[in-house]
């Protein structure tokens, strides 16, 4: 195997996408944001409870079907995101989007990414860039939404979050 | 006694029978087979995404523009008349290579999906009406489903589908009697299915919707350049096919059409080239082919799809045809040898491409890691969502073929989804 393809699908990553973490639906969710993406029919659909008082994502949970690198960047994602306030979950997608976009240098990486930064090795993979963003675009959606629910479609050309 | 006759009969055959083809010497022909990709030598398996091109093919382009190009039907000088008469010898060609009555039976479009939305948007808009039926299959691309989608919704008419029976891929068309009634405008539908790789009975179709009255269209796309389509032995109103899938370059297409079709339908695109004449508020059209190729059309396109269908017929599609079944029937073997692969389309009778799955492997994972093998698959839904979804599955992975493909290729896919079975079971 070669070693790029080793780097995009370590063992993390393969864990992650068979034993999704979080995976199932969340009981009384605040919001809940299904965004699927038309060009290969994966769909996540992340709900989030928020803790109105401190304003920080006291749950998480998220459904849906995808490749790999799909389902184990939203698995991850759903880990990091737990316990954090609604602008620290925003900085953090925003560490993500730098990284797997491929703006942030390599190097810069914030180190606060933690695993996700196993995910790095998809930036090489301009086609596989929309997989690993799907279960983030709902992050994005759910951070933007204080109850109730949504939908959406990512645009197959927009690669930004 | 036998023996010299043993001797004449052998050497009556090797008369008879075809030359032995080369096809290592045809593949060289192609300049972009002859490269790496992540460091292997590639395999191109997406020919029936599109066709890679012969150095004719290239060069014949490359002359054009080089001695000949000018505007067409338009100057009276010499260049002129050259790019005049290598656009309408592509014509002519065209309406050979179909086995058409006329050269005027042609109109050049950007590709099938062109083709078939200037059915719907002319002979469509006119003739179907509310409550009449449209007829299509769950095979269909969506080139070939959307324009008829679109225009049962703009008037009120319904889209019918003949059922595909399951993974197998094929029509199931003991439902046809109940589908195919007078109510049926028009009928389209796919020769070769670009996912399942079924080869649908198109004569036999068509002979049952003349029966009723309905037009036939029939997309091409995946067969014109890979057996012989003979529009008279089909029978169809409207054939239709992309250049890029059959050698030739991308943006241009064929739209065959009978002459009485063509004679009541309005005009699709207006402007130059289409017109006889114009007033300030009124003007007169051509008839087709003309009439239907407003603007400046795309004569190199035309001068490259020409040396394709040279290149094709010098090869021989019978020749093409088995060559391609061969590859997709042993494909299919080896991987129906394979635990945990899910096989799409008929174990028989099939055309040259495979689609596939495996177990517990998304088609985008087993996509991206055949590509690092140097091996080009296509992963997805094929332009097909609603067959996919049917089959509950979001996707799946395809290898097609084409002649310059070859049985080493087959075994390096083989070598290389044993290898991603073997990564993602870990
Ligand atoms: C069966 C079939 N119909 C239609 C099309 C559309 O062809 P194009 O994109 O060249 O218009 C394709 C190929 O993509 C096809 O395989």
């Amino acid at each position: 195997m070669d070693v790029d393809f080793e780097e995009l699908y370590q063992s993390v990553i393969l864990d992650h996408s068979r034993k999704p973490r979080n995976f199932g639906p969340l009981p009384d969710p605040t919001v809940t944001v299904a965004g699927d993406n038309p060009t290969c029919g994966d769909e996540i659909a992340l709900s989030l409870k928020i803790d109105p008082q401190a304003d920080k994502v006291a749950g998480v949970g998220f459904t849906g079907s995808g490749c790999s690198i799909c389902m184990a960047s939203a698995s991850l994602m759903t880990l990091k995101v737990k316990g954090k306030t609604r602008a620290e979950a925003g900085a953090l997608l925003n560490d993500f989007q730098g990284m797997i976009t491929g703006k942030t240098p390599e190097a810069e990486i914030p180190k606060a990414l933690g695993d996700l930064r196993l995910l790095s090795g998809v930036r090489k993979f301009p086609q596989r860039v929309k997989c690993a963003t799907l279960g983030w675009h709902a992050l994005k959606g759910a951070l933007a939404q204080t109850e109730g629910a949504a939908k959406f479609s990512v645009d197959p050309k927009d690669a930004d979050l | 006694m036998w023996l010299p006759l043993f001797a004449a009969s052998m050497h009556d055959l090797a008369k008879h029978a075809p030359a032995a083809i080369d096809w290592a010497a045809l593949r060289r022909d192609f300049p972009i087979l002859n490269q790496e990709v992540h460091g292997k030598p590639l395999v191109y398996l997406d020919s029936a995404a599109s066709s890679q091109k012969p150095r004719q093919v290239i060069d014949a382009i490359v002359h054009y523009y080089e001695h000949d190009h000018s505007n067409v039907h338009r100057g009276i000088h010499e260049l002129s008349n050259r790019a005049t008469a290598a656009y309408e010898g592509a014509r002519e060609r065209t309406a050979r290579f179909l086995n058409a009555n006329t050269p005027e039976e042609i109109v050049f479009t950007r590709g099938t999906t062109e083709s078939i939305n200037l059915v719907a948007a002319t002979w469509g808009e006119r003739h179907v009406g509310a409550g009449d039926h449209i007829l299509i299959t769950e095979l269909e691309h969506h080139a070939n489903l959307i324009p008829w989608q679109q225009l049962a919704r703009r008037k009120g008419a319904e889209l019918l589908y003949i059922p595909v029976q399951g993974d197998n891929g094929r029509l199931d068309l003991s439902r046809l009697d109940e589908l195919l009634t007078p109510k049926v405008k028009l009928f389209a539908f796919t020769h070769i299915s670009n996912t399942m790789g079924t080869v649908n009975p198109a004569a036999e179709l068509c002979r049952r919707a003349r029966e009723v009255g309905a037009v036939t269209l029939v997309d091409a796309a995946q067969s014109a350049g890979h057996c012989l389509v003979d529009v008279q032995e089909i029978g169809c109103d409207f054939l239709v096919f992309s250049g890029h899938k059959i050698l030739g370059p991308t943006g241009i297409g064929v739209l065959y059409g009978k002459p009485e079709r063509f004679a009541e339908m309005p005009p699709y695109q207006t402007g130059g080239e289409m017109i006889v004449s114009v007033d300030w508020h009124e003007a007169k059209f051509k008839p087709a082919p003309h009439g239907f190729e407003a603007g400046t059309p795309h004569v190199a396109g035309a001068v490259g799809l020409h040396a394709a269908m040279d290149y094709l017929d010098d090869v021989g599609r019978r020749n093409i045809w088995e060559h391609d079944r061969d590859l997709a029937a042993y494909t299919y073997t080896r991987l129906s040898e394979l635990p945990g692969v899910r096989l799409f389309g008929p174990g028989t009778d099939r055309a040259g491409l495979v689609s596939f799955l495996l177990e517990d492997v998304h088609a985008h994972d087993l996509v991206t890691m055949a590509d690092g093998h140097g091996i080009a698959l296509r992963g997805g839904h094929h332009c097909n969502q609603p067959l996919h979804r049917k089959l509950g599955v979001k996707s799946s992975a395809r290898a097609s073929f084409y002649f310059y493909n070859t049985r080493e290729e087959v075994d390096k896919l083989i070598e290389s989804v044993e290898k991603i079975r073997a990564f993602f079971a870990r």
